[in-house]
């Protein structure tokens, strides 16, 4: 019975990492009736609470070790070789760190702010296809709830900052709030143009119809459409502003309020923020390749053969390899221009982007010779022109030169 | 279900009674957050996904936002409520009409009467919503975004109106 249990559980892994459909049923019909629901929810649920995490102590020793490498140092190099370890080191010293609470604070919304931040973030996950048959939940509403699911960590950054009697902290706590409400209007409206060439809210048919190839090599992701690229574009930008990172970190902007809404945390409950903040990076990064990179499918005919997951996961360690590269090179904004930008440059742009998705959509019909082309251009034009004349008038009478620079020798 | 029923119904109902009750309006806004929540839950037990995240979508990631940042802007030392305010009992009144409109709306309802025989019940997707708004309820679609448009254009227009105090000056003295 055991020995049978075993069998099957390591059968159902093999079948889960070669990407074959239904990998848990008969793990779970080994099983007694009694338990199997709650360890079929198990199973959906234990990968992404351990994947996702060790993903996080990876790319906080990535990010380290590539800002090292883009300002001219090494980056941690002590513990293990090419300070591989140096992440199970942060987290022993944030696990014994003191827990430190400030005698003003409110107690209960001062604990309960990173506890509450964690469980959105994980739940985002929940709709994310990481692979061809690795979905937790194929819901009907799949994109809402990740946007539902999103809006409510704004709360948790307030309760933070507000409970903890500083005024850095809430200071920081007004200003992520401002930046994330902001920035949360052209991501959402960036993911609709997608959602109106699909039809569809669910992630699972957003990745199924950017299955195949155009002409035998292009795939068919939305990011090579007009409409898909500055939608692609926006988003990520939005993403940058949504998960309060560099060029976007006025909320910890930490040359000017210390560390926003983290000032009075310390210790594990630091680490949950910290975690959260970079779960929540990847929960909008893979939503970003699922809605316009392709999801799990691979970018060129001919290499199926590897797994799905890792293409998926190749493309989200891309994009977070970018916002890395980002980080190390723009200067923070300032509060005015960052929302200026968000109001007046993102989100005019991403409703003319409807239009144009719009216009792509109403000229499928046309199946002439060049058709295809004629298609691009126009779309490619509703988008662009608006792009080059706002940007021309928001930019004013200010000259834009080539900047030079001198380096010490 | 009915277990998951009552505890969801026991949330809503304690928090939002503590969000009337509690001293600290920030405390207050936080519970309210709470209720919202209990009440998507209770929306996604009935089966209706979309109005379910809609409501977190729109009450928790906006409408609480919003409360919150109102105090945060118009009180700055957060001083303590006396739990009833003098006003009471015309809250109370208004409380009693709203019950009554809309006990009288949902008992004179055609669900509440054909309850007995079971009513097929059709498959609530997102497509079909969209469907129907798109068609039979374009009407009030297109009514509530023209007040939109109009309310978000009032509110840039409140915000743009105020004169530099440099230029106000110099308006005044010419030199």
């Amino acid at each position: 019975m055991i020995l049978e249990i075993v069998k099957s559980f390591f059968v159902m892994i093999g079948k889960a990492l070669a990407d074959q459909p239904d990998a848990k049923g008969n793990f779970l019909d080994a099983l007694p009736e009694s338990i199997r629901a709650i360890v079929s929810v198990l199973l959906s649920i234990v990968p992404i609470m351990v994947g996702f995490p060790l993903l996080f102590a990876l790319t906080t020793l990535l990010e380290r070790k590539g800002l090292g490498r883009i300002q001219n140092r090494l980056g941690p190099n002590r513990v293990g070789k090419w300070g591989i370890l140096q992440p199970v080191a942060d987290g022993l010293k944030m696990v014994t760190k003191e827990d430190i609470v400030p005698r003003n604070a409110d107690k209960l919304i001062h604990f309960l702010a990173p506890v509450v931040l964690v469980i959105p973030t994980m739940l985002a996950f929940a709709v994310i296809p990481v692979g061809r048959n690795l979905v937790p939940i194929d819901m009907d509403a799949g994109i809402l709830f990740f946007f539902a699911i999103g809006a409510s960590t704004e709360l948790t950054i307030f309760m933070a900052g507000w409970s903890s009697r500083n005024k850095y902290s809430l200071l920081g706590a007004m200003r992520a709030i401002a930046q994330m409400v902001s920035y949360e209007i052209p991501l959402i409206l960036s993911s609709v143009a997608v959602l109106m060439i699909v039809g569809s809210l669910s992630l699972v048919d957003i990745v199924n119809y950017q299955d195949g190839f155009i002409f035998g090599f292009i795939p068919r992701w939305t990011v090579f459409t007009p409409w898909g690229l500055a939608g692609c574009i926006m988003f990520l930008i939005a993403a940058l502003a949504e998960s309060n990172r560099s060029p976007f970190d006025i909320p910890e902007a930490e040359s000017e309020i210390i560390a926003g809404h983290l000032t009075e945390y310390s210790g594990f409950k630091y680490a949950l923020f910290f975690l959260a903040e970079y779960l929540g990076m990847f929960a909008i990064s893979g939503l970003g390749v699922t809605l316009f990179l392709g999801g799990w499918h691979a970018p060129f005919p001919g290499l199926n053969f590897v797994p799905t997951y890792l293409w998926f996961i190749g493309k989200l360690m891309l994009i977070v390899c970018l916002f890395i590269w980002i980080r190390g090179t723009l200067p923070r904004l300032r509060v005015d221009q960052l929302l200026n930008f968000a109001w007046k440059f993102m989100l005019p742009l991403s409703l003319i982007n409807l239009v144009s998705a719009a216009a792509w959509h109403f000229s499928a019909v046309w199946d002439f010779t060049g058709g295809i082309l004629v298609r691009w251009m126009l779309s490619a034009v509703i988008i662009g022109f608006p792009y080059a004349w706002l940007g021309r008038g928001l930019a004013g009478d200010k000259k834009i030169t080539l900047r030079t620079y001198r380096y010490a020798d | 279900m009915p277990i998951a029923f009552a505890i969801i119904a026991a949330l809503t109902v304690v928090s939002a009674v503590a969000a009337m009750s509690l001293r600290n309006l920030v405390h207050c806004a936080l519970c309210l957050a709470v209720a919202f929540a209990g009440l998507a839950a209770l929306y996604l037990q009935l089966g209706a996904p979309f109005a379910g995240w809609a409501q977190v979508l729109v009450y928790i990631g906006a409408v609480a936002i919003l409360i919150v940042f109102a105090i945060l802007l118009t009180r700055s030392d957060a001083p303590s409520q006396p739990t009833f305010s003098r006003s009471w009992i015309v809250g109370v009144a208004v409380a009693l009409v709203v019950f009554v409109i809309l006990a009288r709306a949902i008992s004179s309802s055609s669900p509440v009467h054909n309850i007995s025989e079971a009513p097929e019940r059709p498959e609530p997707t997102i497509k079909a919503i969209g469907n129907q708004l798109m068609t039979r309820y374009i009407l009030p679609l297109e009514a509530m975004g023209l007040l939109l448009t109009a309310a978000t254009i009032g509110a840039v227009i409140i915000a743009m109106r105020e004169p530099k105090p440099a230029d106000a000056e110099r308006k005044q003295n010419p030199s």
